[in-house]
């Protein structure tokens, strides 16, 4: 398939997926469970809204969603009590495989999702969107119920209020649009057709979770896609737009780290896709630099992507979900 | 439960179990009460919020739903009886521009955000009720006929439940007015109202030097000062608000329009009409004593009327308050209950919760009372539909 007929056939729009009572109906049909994962560190300001509309739109009205569960990295506010409150099935990361240790990050938490939730389908929301609708989910879930062949189904944000011309720029924020995108065109160019890989909502089948490990850092979504497109190819992909997202926004130093992250994360892949990087010669270490008055000082962090195995693995998963 | 109801005593009897079923759909309540208040709707800009509203009670089985030509949504759950019709309204506009930032925030005990007490929760109350009454199994005998109305307020001047009152064919009985808050609130009369904005333009070419004034800011003076000096008796209770004020662009720009925005209320029709008489006397020697154009211009006007104290409606609202512990607090009302009531329909405004900064981007509306506030409502639509409220005459 051409790169333009996957943007074409594998690209949605939430709109398209509106008769939530079809929906629920061929979610029957196939006997799918669905889990809503939440990852939550000190979320209380949005965390019950989320909740609120998720669980009365998405399992009392139209029951698209099997269980709601946030899954907490140790939030010091009342992020769990609240999210408790709202009905949610509540977490702690640290207790979940607590035989395997605790690590900080959001991978660590989406990674013992895999292995806390029951459903076929996990769809993973961040907890910190100011404008919450049901459609991050269902957006996302639709299109893995209507076509078998698609297994991972990534967000992205479009459609500006206003815009007076019919062509307008369009594609992800700028850790995408300086790193993602030209990593992705001078090596996996069937990639570039992503327009946010790094989005944090998506939708995946079980069957795909289990078997791709997950970086607890900032790389998560970058090796999810290399490793998704190196198992089962550009068709396992899909895409909804989802109309705007507001939440936090971040400063350009953070997205630093977070680039050197994902860049490591990439890299790490990189022997596996076929290319020959050797990893243990390359810093860990990420320089940036602060100024008091007129001196100006080197500040570094040490960032290492450090990487859970696919839950199959697992000896505690296979038995828990009767895998051989 | 009991399904049918014998008595008032009966109603109040299953208020307890009434409030425990309202709370059970909390989520659902506080879903609709997100959404409705995410979709700005200043008057005369309510349809989305009315689409939303239909397409709610369409997913809840309502089949009978249609909007009018002034943008009245209109939901109606039929009755066993045809000639019967109870009528909940909730207006759908709100003080804020479009322009607002309208996000909704959720907190453990209460929900924030621009117009949420007014009126976003009246109508998130009409959109949950028909889930609600299901559930109670509660089979009315009387249709429902649930309203989220536009148009209300400000120059809105109530035109939509207006326009819906004379010109809908169904046979009303009884009317209900839902507010957002404050819960323990008990309208059974309206207020005479004149609301107006005086308005005033200087000419560029006035001879500042002369008149040593500085522009429409001072003539506006002018006009506040006469207006507080109006004699208000005591009795009748009588007041002048003055809402708003604007004019004027900066430090050193002298302005050359502005606009006082005021409303005058009373227990009595002759005061409002005097009053009014007064305010066009205030803005004739304005205009003599500076030569500016003031012009007073009456935006809205109610008549007093009201329900007497001894009817069923009251007796039996106050009755149903009073099991549920709420303190009626009794306040006459210029909002759609005047309406109603000088269309010869006997209604009542109630409010739903606790709230605080109203008409503020913070404006809350607490949880736990929502409950209470929904059973008391739901009492009184069982004490109409069951006859119990209908004057015996």
């Amino acid at each position: 398939m051409t790169l333009n007929k996957w943007i074409s056939k594998n690209t949605f729009h939430h709109s398209q997926f509106w008769d939530l009572k079809q929906l629920i109906e061929d979610k029957k049909k196939q006997g799918l469970t669905i889990s809503l994962c939440l990852p939550t560190l000190n979320e209380e300001k949005t965390i019950g809204k989320e909740i609120i509309l998720f669980k009365s739109e998405l399992m009392d009205r139209y029951p698209l969603l099997d269980e709601i569960a946030v899954i907490d990295s140790g939030s010091t506010d009342q992020t769990r009590e609240i999210a408790a409150a709202y009905g949610a099935d509540v977490y702690l990361s640290a207790d979940i495989l607590p035989q395997y240790g605790e690590k900080k990050g959001k991978g660590e938490n989406l990674w013992k999702a895999v292995y806390q939730l029951k459903g076929d389908i996990i769809c993973y929301v961040d907890a910190d969107i100011a404008n919450i609708h049901p459609r991050f989910a269902y957006g996302l879930i639709a299109p893995l119920i209507y076509n078998e062949t698609i297994k991972y189904v990534k967000a992205f944000y479009d459609r500006p209020l206003a815009f007076s011309q019919g062509v307008r720029p369009s594609g992800g924020g700028r850790v995408t649009e300086i790193l993602i995108r030209p990593l992705f065109s001078l090596f996996f160019p069937d990639l570039t057709g992503l327009i946010q890989p790094l989005s944090g909502e998506y939708a995946v089948r079980r069957e795909v979770l289990e078997k791709i490990p997950f970086p607890i850092g900032y790389g998560v979504e970058t090796s999810h896609i290399l490793d998704v497109y190196k198992e089962w190819g550009m068709e396992a992909f899909g895409q909804t737009d989802l109309d705007q997202r507001v939440h936090r926004n971040q400063e350009t130093l953070s997205l630093g780290k977070m680039a050197f992250g994902i860049l490591r994360a990439f890299l790490a892949r990189s022997a596996t896709m076929g290319l020959d990087i050797d990893m243990s010669k390359l810093s860990s270490i990420m320089r940036q630099f602060q100024a008091h008055d007129e001196k100006y000082e080197q500040i570094e962090y040490e960032i290492v992507e450090e990487e859970r195995p696919p839950m199959i693995t697992l000896p505690e998963y296979r038995e828990k979900f009767g895998r051989k | 439960m009991s399904r049918t109801y014998a008595s008032v005593e009966e109603i109040i009897s299953d208020l307890p179990a009434i409030r425990e079923v309202c709370a059970s759909l909390r989520e659902t309540l506080l879903a609709n009460l997100v959404m409705i208040g995410e979709i700005p709707a200043p008057t005369f800009k309510e349809e989305a919020r009315i689409d939303f509203l239909l397409q709610r009670f369409s997913e809840c089985g309502l089949n009978n739903t249609s909007t009018d030509e002034y943008g009245n949504g209109v939901g109606v759950l039929p009755g066993k009886n045809r000639k019967r019709n109870i009528l909940l309204h909730a207006h759908a506009d709100t003080v804020f521009s479009e322009r607002r930032d309208h996000n909704v925030s959720v907190h453990a005990d209460k929900i924030c955000g621009p117009g949420i007490a007014d009126n976003s929760l009246g109508l998130a109350v009409l959109a949950t009720l028909p889930t609600l009454l299901e559930k109670l199994g509660v089979e009315l005998d009387a249709g429902l006929v649930l309203m989220g109305g536009a148009r209300s307020l400000g120059r809105g001047d109530l035109a939509g439940i207006r326009f819906f009152l004379e010109n809908n064919k169904l046979s009303l009985t009884s009317g209900i007015c839902v507010e957002g808050v404050q819960i323990g609130r008990l309208s059974y009369a309206s207020a005479g109202m004149l609301r107006g904005e005086i308005t005033c333009h200087v000419p560029e070419e006035y001879d500042w030097i002369r008149r040593g004034t500085t522009g429409a800011i001072l003539i506006l003076n002018e006009v506040v000062n006469g207006i507080l000096g109006i004699a208000l008796p005591r009795k009748p209770k009588t007041s002048i608000v003055l809402g708003s004020i604007e004019a004027g662009e900066g430090f050193n720009i002298i302005p050359t329009e502005g606009r006082l925005c005021f409303e005058v209320r009373s227990e009595s029709a002759e005061i409002v009409q005097r009053i009014a008489g007064e305010l066009d006397d205030i803005v004739e020697n304005v205009i003599s004593q500076t030569g500016a154009e003031v012009d007073l211009d009456v935006v809205a006007r109610r008549e007093p009327a009201g329900l007497p104290i001894g009817h069923p409606l009251v007796k039996q609202t106050r009755e149903i308050m009073s099991s549920l512990r709420l303190l009626p607090h009794i306040t006459p009302s210029i909002s759609e209950l005047s309406a109603m009531i000088a269309h010869g329909l006997p209604a009542v405004t109630l409010g739903v919760t606790q709230g605080d900064r109203l008409h503020e981007l913070r404006e809350s509306v607490k949880i736990e009372s929502m409950f209470t506030g929904i059973a008391q409502l739901v009492g009184v639509l069982l004490a109409m539909d069951g006859g119990f409220c209908d004057d015996p005459e």
